[in-house]
């Protein structure tokens, strides 16, 4: 059976359909699964027409493809740890990427077999190549970082921005000479130097500000999709581009926006240094400072006689796997009658939304969990507040401070709480290199030590207290 | 109007419905939005299969489609699984 250009079409319709209520159904948890079986009945759908395509003949390699493609995803995805999401994610925009650049290459190809080829087309072929490698090597870097494979601090150099610029109108030129000229060999060159690219963009940009590294990859993946689109004059192609596109670029200005930054100013990159290392001196350099720390057995008894604890995790939890003990924590003193809250700032892990999915994992239920806006007017009534792994999105300074680089930075009003307790394995600043003013704060006690540990060890002593 | 004009109509409005659909998604399954994105991302899968099963020039444009429909179909099968997995752990208190 063959699908005529009108059944093909209807079909690509529905599917568009589909993956707009499948994304819809993400505004809230209840309506988020149905919402992932749209979006996977349009990709069924979408791919049954598409074979049915009069222009494909043969099966072989298609079906082979989608076999060992099918079995990779599968394993990956059973499993990835959730600590891994950012990863992963990096991981799978390079093969869109990847496979934009290829499909422009086959579709050249094609065309030019078929005598089909003209000027708009090539323009397009150019297009969808250019974004496709950059998001290619983009996202194989931002994977490099994450998996800390390379250093997350900033590589930068002098010069950078302007070699940059000249590597952009190099390839600007190989792309007109091939869509005036026909000339295959610029091709294959502009999209060799768009690889490049892909990588020196990516390379400046720090630790700190990869949430928004990861929506913006996201982002491109999406408009890479468009442009094969319009290479291929395949609606659906073209509208499932522009959503993926568009959401990437509205996570990455929320995400921006949380940190007081212009994405701009991201992109530009030199922002922030690696993850902070253990120290034995921390407690006595703490002291020095005129810095309070306070032992697991205090914390437990500032905690069992509260009313109301707010946690406040970041990254550092979910590097030290702290979450699975913070509910034990929860449940423990929630049976004691304390009420527990949880405080996600947007910013706080290495994608957008990775604190909720980490808490989710650990069956913390999503009700007990708050964004900033809601929660920050709650501190004031808060007994204590327990800070696991966050750092800089706690610091007063960001308010305060008007020379601080974190100024302006909307943060999570901890420090309005009657008992401030924060986990930190060492003195050492955050990403931003700031040093946080919560510490000299007179109700403020740090608990030195890993974060799991002392999660774990609170849990066993409230059990007993 | 020719298809390439009909095409960047669909392309702008798709852009608006993208804008008003993103911005109500709750900041909370951010993460899942990302790999839900990432899945039907690998629609892209529509043009390797269309160069995959172009059979006039040889395999080797086959192989290029292979290569290709094998990528995206990691993207779409690992994708909508991980947001499959994801969602599963977003519970109410029992």
């Amino acid at each position: 059976m063959r699908l005529g250009t009108e059944a093909l079409a209807l079909a690509y319709l529905v599917s568009a359909t589909l993956f707009i209520l499948g994304l819809k159904g993400l505004t809230h948890p209840t309506s988020a699964r149905r919402g992932n079986y749209y979006a996977v009945a349009g990709m069924v759908l979408a791919v049954a027409a598409t074979l049915l395509h009069p222009a494909v003949k043969a099966y072989g390699f298609i079906v082979a493809g989608i076999s060992i493609g099918a079995v990779i995803g599968v394993v990956v995805a059973l499993r990835i740890k959730m600590t891994a999401m950012p990863q992963l994610v990096a991981a799978l925009h390079s093969f869109v990427g990847l496979t934009a650049v290829l499909v422009a290459i086959g579709i050249y190809l094609i065309r030019a077999e078929q005598g089909a080829l003209n000027t708009v087309l090539m323009a397009e072929l150019f297009i969808g190549s250019f974004i496709g490698a950059i998001t290619f090597t983009a996202s194989l870097v931002a994977f490099g970082k994450l998996q800390a494979l390379i250093t997350g601090r900033p590589l930068v150099f002098k010069g950078q921005h302007w070699l940059n610029l000249a590597i952009g109108l190099a390839m600007l030129g190989f792309g007109v000479d091939f869509v005036l000229n026909n000339n295959f060999a610029s091709f294959l060159a502009l999209t060799l130097i768009a690889l490049v690219l892909g990588v020196l963009l990516i390379l400046p940009i720090g630790g700190a500000d990869m949430p928004v590294v990861v929506s913006m990859l996201n982002s491109y993946s999406g408009w890479a999709a468009a442009a094969t689109g319009f290479t291929l004059g395949n609606h659906l192609l073209i509208i499932t581009g522009a959503l993926v596109g568009f959401s990437g670029a509205i996570l990455s200005y929320i995400m921006s926006k949380a940190m007081n930054r212009s994405i701009v100013s991201i992109i530009l990159g030199g922002f922030g240094g690696g993850g902070e290392a253990g120290a034995d001196t921390a407690q006595a350099a703490a002291a020095g400072k005129g810095i309070k720390s306070a032992a697991v057995e205090d914390a437990v008894f500032l905690m069992s006689n509260a009313s109301k604890v707010v946690i406040v995790p970041g990254y550092g939890m979910a590097v030290a796997q702290a979450h699975h003990a913070l509910k034990e924590l929860m449940e423990i003193l929630e049976h004691k009658g304390v009420e527990v809250k949880f405080a996600v700032h947007p910013v706080a892990g290495r994608m957008p939304g990775h604190m909720n999915v980490l808490l989710a994992e650990a069956d913390v239920p999503y009700d007990h969990v708050f964004e900033m806006d809601e929660i920050n007017p709650e501190f004031s009534t808060t007994d204590v507040a327990l800070v696991v792994g966050a750092n800089d999105v706690t610091n007063p300074a960001a308010k305060t401070q008007k020379s601080s680089p974190i100024y302006g930075m909307p943060i999570l009003e901890v420090g309005k709480a009657r008992h401030i307790l924060f986990i930190k394995r060492s003195m050492k600043p955050g990403y931003s290199g700031v040093e946080n003013l919560l510490f000299y704060q007179d109700n403020c006690s740090l608990v030195f030590g890993d974060a799991k540990q002392v999660c774990e060890k609170m849990a066993a002593e409230l059990k007993n207290a | 109007m020719s298809g390439t004009m009909i095409a960047l109509y669909v392309f702008v409005l798709a852009c608006f419905v993208g804008y008003w659909v993103i911005w109500g998604v709750t900041p909370s399954l951010h993460t899942p939005l990302i790999s839900l994105t990432n899945a039907i991302s690998g629609i892209i899968v529509v043009g390797a299969i269309l160069v995959g099963g172009f059979v006039e020039l040889g395999a080797g444009v086959e192989l290029l489609g292979f290569v290709a429909v094998l990528l995206a179909s990691i993207n779409i099968f690992g994708g909508f699984l991980v947001t499959q997995r994801m969602l599963a752990m977003f519970k109410k208190k029992k």
